[in-house]
């Protein structure tokens, strides 16, 4: 049994349905985030789950008790909220203290608790700086202290890293890893910034327009989207769409305009003449002066834009049917910045196992 | 070169802008002010106003006499002690009643706002004295309120009570004149609080009230000692409500400079209770000012 089980969980306001039917189960210990667009219910979703806002059908059950009669002071989760909230006429200490005091705990085992919750998110002699003197990363922190402290069975945190700027995102990622792991506890976790989703989740549910378009771990929402929302929200991807010529034997061939025939493994099988997509990483592409592959699909085409990021390359190509394709190359064997200009003709190719065929 | 014409060019400008302001404070304000303690410093006049500056002998009359007559004779300090009271009493009815106000506008949506707001200063549009004696018509033997007042003690066997030339009067306007002042500045402290420290407290355990005593009140605080600084000075020397509203027990520091100046004509001393009025207020108002900042900076307000 899941510890966090919502079942056909929908909220409404007005004639806009922001949360419609979500059915999930966070498991203890999780890392599981919650991924969308801005507007898609996600964070309505956290508003539930913490008390603040309450469906208008369906449960929310936790360790298996019903939570709708509960209201948020008197559930074990915990918020870290995106504008962290801190109590500004509070020291660092006073706002760590504030849940163990609204506990009831001892007021002499009040200071350890504090400097050890402190001490978990590297913050030790911080205790008596107020919040207006502290950095965004510095006040992310005391925000998880302060809501560690009392040991809470779910911690929700919504979109905690928005506000930083994006080295010290990267290192309060890997912080939040570490700190889950080392407390046990579960977290829940809003986001609409899908790598840092992919870094940090041990499941992910990708929802949109107040529904779960897919859950899985990030490798699988990466490699096999379930539809062409996940394929585009996730990561760059290529989505062909066309008509099925084509499905045999564990391959699909889809006429897709200005491309041809784009091959495809896939175990479904479809009938002729339906209409499909394949998701295609840019990355999976080969892409060169002339390519030798196994040939699956192979496409000439002209570069007509490209975007160098460094490590990477990111070339446009458009085919002689007219279809865009990107492709992308790493930077990092010849020290070369790019290898194409705008205006050259190159070829591309990919094995039919690269892509993913979705059924629209 | 440039810069320093520049230079002399804004301060011109900032002497044209606050020079008029400042000659005006310094001749109908400061000046009076010095004349006011120069002349707690004299004799009073035969027939009212000052003695002249030297008598016969030529000697020049600057004395401390009236300043130990207020400090000797305890009538005096008594009635600045009532003043003290009613003011303070004034102030504290004031927070009671203006707390829940500012949170219900601070609270209510946008739109209607400004209308509680336009409503909140809407007395401040008929005249001061027609409010006063409106309340001496409420307040009246006869009226509608006396009465319910006067039927609920005698149910239960007491005596009728007068209303109007009490304490009770002059209290009961004096908190209906001064609402308004404590309602304006606790709300736009209360407006400017982040919904989302409440959310946090309460997702920390908090329940209503410990919200209201942990987060809401301690980040009032400098709207409470602002609104309190705007109720308590003028209360403290204020002389027409007592004037119209209260008995011959209710004499304020303010009546009393009234007299003064008025009846007993005696300068000297109207400007020494003045002064001392003057003195109090703003050590009150510094006090004040003092707890605000602490209170917006305190070191800790957590019981730990």
């Amino acid at each position: 049994m899941p510890l966090l089980d919502l079942r056909n969980v929908t909220r409404r306001f007005g004639d806009f349905t922001a949360v419609d039917g979500v059915s999930l189960g966070i498991e203890a210990g999780e890392f599981f985030t919650l991924l969308g667009p801005s507007g898609c219910g996600k964070t309505t979703l956290l508003r539930m789950i913490a008390g603040f806002d309450l469906p208008d059908s369906g449960q929310i059950l936790l360790d298996g008790v019903d939570l709708a009669d509960r209201p948020p002071e008197d559930r074990p989760v915990r918020t870290v909220f995106q504008s962290y909230a801190l109590f500004p006429h509070m020291s660092v200490e006073g706002n760590v203290a504030f849940p163990l005091q609204m506990a009831g705990t001892p007021a002499r085992d009040i200071p350890a608790r504090v400097a050890e919750a402190l001490e978990d998110v590297r913050l030790q002699g911080f205790g008596k700086r107020r919040p207006h003197e502290l950095s965004g990363g510095q006040k992310q922190r005391v925000a998880i202290a302060r809501a560690l402290v009392t040991h809470p069975t779910v911690l929700l945190l919504d979109e905690p890293l928005a506000a930083l700027d994006a080295k010290l995102r990267e290192e309060m990622q890997i912080e939040l890893i570490n700190l889950q792991k080392q407390a046990g506890i579960t977290f829940v976790y809003v986001t609409h910034d899908q790598t840092e989703a992919l870094a940090l989740s041990h499941r992910i549910a990708v929802m949109n327009r107040g529904k779960v378009e897919q859950m899985d771990e990030p490798s699988k929402v990466y490699r096999f989207p379930q539809s062409r929302f996940v394929a585009d929200f996730i990561g760059q991807c290529n989505l062909f769409s066309g008509v099925v010529a084509q499905s045999a034997d564990g391959t699909v061939t889809l006429a897709v305009d200005g491309l041809g025939s784009v091959h495809v493994a896939t175990r479904s099988t479809v009938a002729a003449g339906s209409r499909a997509s394949i998701a295609l990483r840019p990355e999976q592409i080969r892409i060169g002066s002339t390519v030798n592959g196994a040939g699956d699909n192979r496409f000439r085409g002209t570069v007509t834009d490209l975007l160098y990021m460094g490590d990477v390359t990111v070339y446009r190509v458009a085919t002689e049917g007219g279809a865009q394709v990107e492709a992308l190359l790493a930077n990092s064997q010849t020290g070369r910045a790019k290898f194409f200009e705008p205006g050259d003709a190159v070829e591309m190719d990919w094995p039919a196992a690269a892509g993913h065929f979705i059924e629209d | 070169m440039a810069t320093d014409v520049q230079a002399a060019q804004s301060r011109r400008g900032k002497w044209l802008v606050s020079g008029p302001p400042i000659l005006y404070l310094l001749v109908f304000f400061a000046v009076p002010t010095l004349i006011m303690a120069f002349a707690s410093l004299r004799t009073p006049g035969e027939f009212g106003g000052l003695a002249p500056l030297r008598d016969e002998a030529g000697k020049l009359d600057i004395n401390f006499d009236s300043y130990l007559r207020f400090f000797t004779e305890p009538v005096y300090f008594e009635v600045f002690a009532k003043s003290v009271v009613f003011a303070t009493a004034t102030t504290l009815l004031c927070l009671l009643l203006a707390y829940p106000l500012a949170t219900l506008i601070a609270k209510s949506p946008w739109k209607s706002r400004s209308l509680l707001l336009l409503l909140v200063i809407l007395p401040f549009w008929s005249n001061f004295l027609i409010r006063i004696y409106a309340w001496m018509i409420i307040l009246g033997p006869n009226a509608a309120f006396a009465r319910a007042v006067n039927g609920v003690l005698g149910w239960f066997g007491a005596s009728p009570v007068p209303l109007l030339f009490s304490s009770f009067a002059v209290l009961v306007c004096l908190v209906y004149v001064h609402l308004p002042f404590m309602v304006l500045p606790l709300y736009a402290n209360l407006e400017k609080h982040d919904p989302a420290l409440l959310d946090a407290a309460q997702d920390l355990g908090a329940n209503g009230w410990q919200r209201f005593w942990r987060i809401t009140f301690p980040l009032s605080l400098p709207g409470v000692y602002a609104g309190a600084a705007l109720v308590f000075i003028p209360a403290l020397g204020i002389f027409a409500i007592p004037d119209l509203l209260g008995g011959p027990n209710d004499t304020l520091i303010g009546n009393l400079i009234k007299q003064q100046f008025l009846e007993t004509r005696d300068w000297p001393f109207g400007s020494v209770l003045s002064i001392v009025l003057t003195v109090a207020a703003l050590a009150l108002a510094a006090l004040a000012a003092w707890f605000g900042r602490r209170a917006t900076r305190a070191p800790s307000l957590d019981r730990a």
